[in-house]
């Protein structure tokens, strides 16, 4: 058996027993996020980026703004995609290649979190109908992995996003450092991702937690009574009072986080 | 979506666009060991929607780093056929099939002793024919048929339905026509009804807490009544075994 396997067995020991005594190792309450801090504009090429530690853990995020056309049935709305690419440097199970399973569920529980709370109006990305549309292209990038990826890739998407201005159009085409209106925001979706351990609820998964989790949930929420987007994960199970108790923290846990956003 | 849609009443006078109740399901039919080379299969219609499933397992888990020395690792492969949706689809595996592989083989895991076939896997095939609207659970359902057609030790079945709104009401198993509305709220939830158990839960759209707490109870519900009809189609394939005026072939020697 691989060295590493043996060290989080015996992490997940430490982890279930403190967990019976309702304690987590690192000492915060079971509804608790780690630290968080932003760092907004860290590329001065991206339309609009920032940089986020949850804890540890590590992400970033940029906006690009590119010209496309848009889809048939859609012709006087842009559009946004969301990515993420699990960076090797940022965790040692990480490879090299094209997006697997973990980094495509994670993009897209992130794009469906920002998509769904119709934060951005994509009709304001037209610029000429079934010719000419703005694609926001957000794209997040994981430097380190300590754990909850979901909620720190979904705060990095939405401090980018506030801060992503629309690249200076002259004559239907792009000048290359040059930005106009700022992207318009109308409503700040974050996710709030939680693990379920040895049948009790926890917030923000550190990796370690991860490890022992036996299954995890995450709710997006835009406001404090409204709900965009669900994803649940793991192999175990959840009662409905579980997620509602989910739901009801990450209400108020997103509440706190969108004041730094 | 397209402007003439938002004229459309999506529950008028307690009906839906297809005529059903609010809490009404398509028409099922669920049929298992449809596929002679599985160890278990299913195959499933819903509505529109129309479903094949294999399972291939427990067996060595291949290639060798996948395997884990505690459990077996369930491996769902969740697939549309090019021909299954309106236009063409592309054969090559899109992010959302990716993404539906993985949460669906999930919602499996916490049915099966997975513990008692460590290093092992259980593959599970599915192939989505035909759809509209509600093929992730659609396939699930089958999928756990055909788990438990593979005479696979189980805690309970898993079945699967999607809930949400459309028109602002909160309805059971939508249509695709309810799932384009304006203001559509897709939720797909799998249980394990025994214990009520949520082993798969999606959602997207806007929704708040109450309309939630709506739509819960009636996903709960309507995945009962899919359980009922899981159970009976188990039941059938061994009907026709004790029936022997039902098998075509003749006595053993």
């Amino acid at each position: 058996m691989k060295m590493e396997s043996v060290i989080w067995d015996l992490k997940t020991d430490r982890i279930l027993s403190f967990m019976k005594e309702g304690k987590r190792v690192d000492g915060r309450k079971l509804d608790e996020l780690r630290n968080i801090s932003i760092e907004h504009d860290i590329s001065e090429n991206a339309d609009g980026s920032a940089k986020v530690k949850l804890g540890e853990t590590e992400v970033l995020a940029g906006v690009k703004m590119i010209l496309g056309e848009p889809y048939p049935d859609n012709p006087d709305e842009g559009t946004i995609s969301v990515g993420a690419e699990l960076l090797p440097l940022a965790n040692p199970e990480f490879e090299v290649g094209p997006p697997r399973e973990g980094a495509i569920e994670l993009a897209r529980v992130v794009d469906r979190g920002i998509r769904e709370s119709k934060a951005v109006d994509f009709k304001s990305l037209c610029i000429t109908e079934g010719e000419k549309v703005w694609i926001a292209f957000i794209d997040t990038y994981v430097t380190n992995d300590d754990g909850n990826l979901f909620d720190a890739a979904s705060i990095a998407a939405l401090a980018a996003m506030n801060k992503a201005k629309f690249p200076k159009l002259e004559d239907g085409k792009i000048v290359k450092g040059e930005h106009g209106e700022k992207l318009k925001m109308s409503k700040q979706p974050l996710l709030s991702t939680f693990a379920k351990i040895g049948g009790k609820i926890v917030t923000d998964p550190t990796l370690a937690e991860e490890k022992a989790m036996d299954a995890r949930f995450s709710c997006a929420t835009t406001d404090d009574k409204t709900l965009c987007a669900f994803q649940k994960g793991g192999s175990g199970s959840f009662k409905a009072s579980e997620i509602d108790e989910c739901i009801e923290t990450a209400f108020k846990n997103a509440k706190n986080v969108r004041k730094l956003v | 979506m397209a402007k003439k849609e938002e004229t459309i009443e999506y529950v008028k006078n307690g009906k839906r666009v297809d005529g059903r109740k609010v809490d009404e399901l398509r028409p099922l039919k669920m049929e298992v060991g449809v596929l002679p080379n599985a160890d278990g299969s299913a195959y499933l219609e819903w509505g529109q929607n129309k479903v094949i499933v294999g399972v291939h397992g427990p067996k060595e888990a291949l290639p060798k780093h996948k395997q884990n020395p505690y459990k077996g690792i369930v491996r769902y492969t969740y697939r549309m056929a090019t021909f299954s949706v309106p236009d063409r689809k592309n054969p090559r595996p899109g992010r959302r099939e990716v993404e539906i592989s993985k949460v669906s083989g999930e919602a499996l895991e916490r049915a099966l002793f997975l513990e008692k076939f460590p290093n092992c896997a259980i593959d599970v095939y599915v192939e989505i024919l035909d759809s509209n609207a509600g093929t992730r659970v659609a396939a699930l359902t089958a999928a756990s048929l055909a788990l438990a057609d593979a005479g696979l030790p189980m805690r309970d079945l898993v079945c699967a339905v999607g809930v949400g709104k459309a028109g602002g009401e909160i309805i059971l198993d939508l249509n695709k026509t309810e799932e384009d509305a304006p203001d559509a709220v897709d939720i797909p939830i799998a249980i394990m009804p025994r214990e009520e158990e949520i082993t798969l839960l999606q959602m997207d759209g806007l929704l708040t807490k109450e309309e939630w707490d709506k739509a819960v109870k009636l996903g709960i519900q309507g995945c009962k009544q899919i359980n009922e009809m899981q159970k009976e189609a188990l039941k059938k394939k061994y009907a026709q075994v004790e029936n022997p005026k039902d098998k075509k072939e003749t006595k053993v020697k």
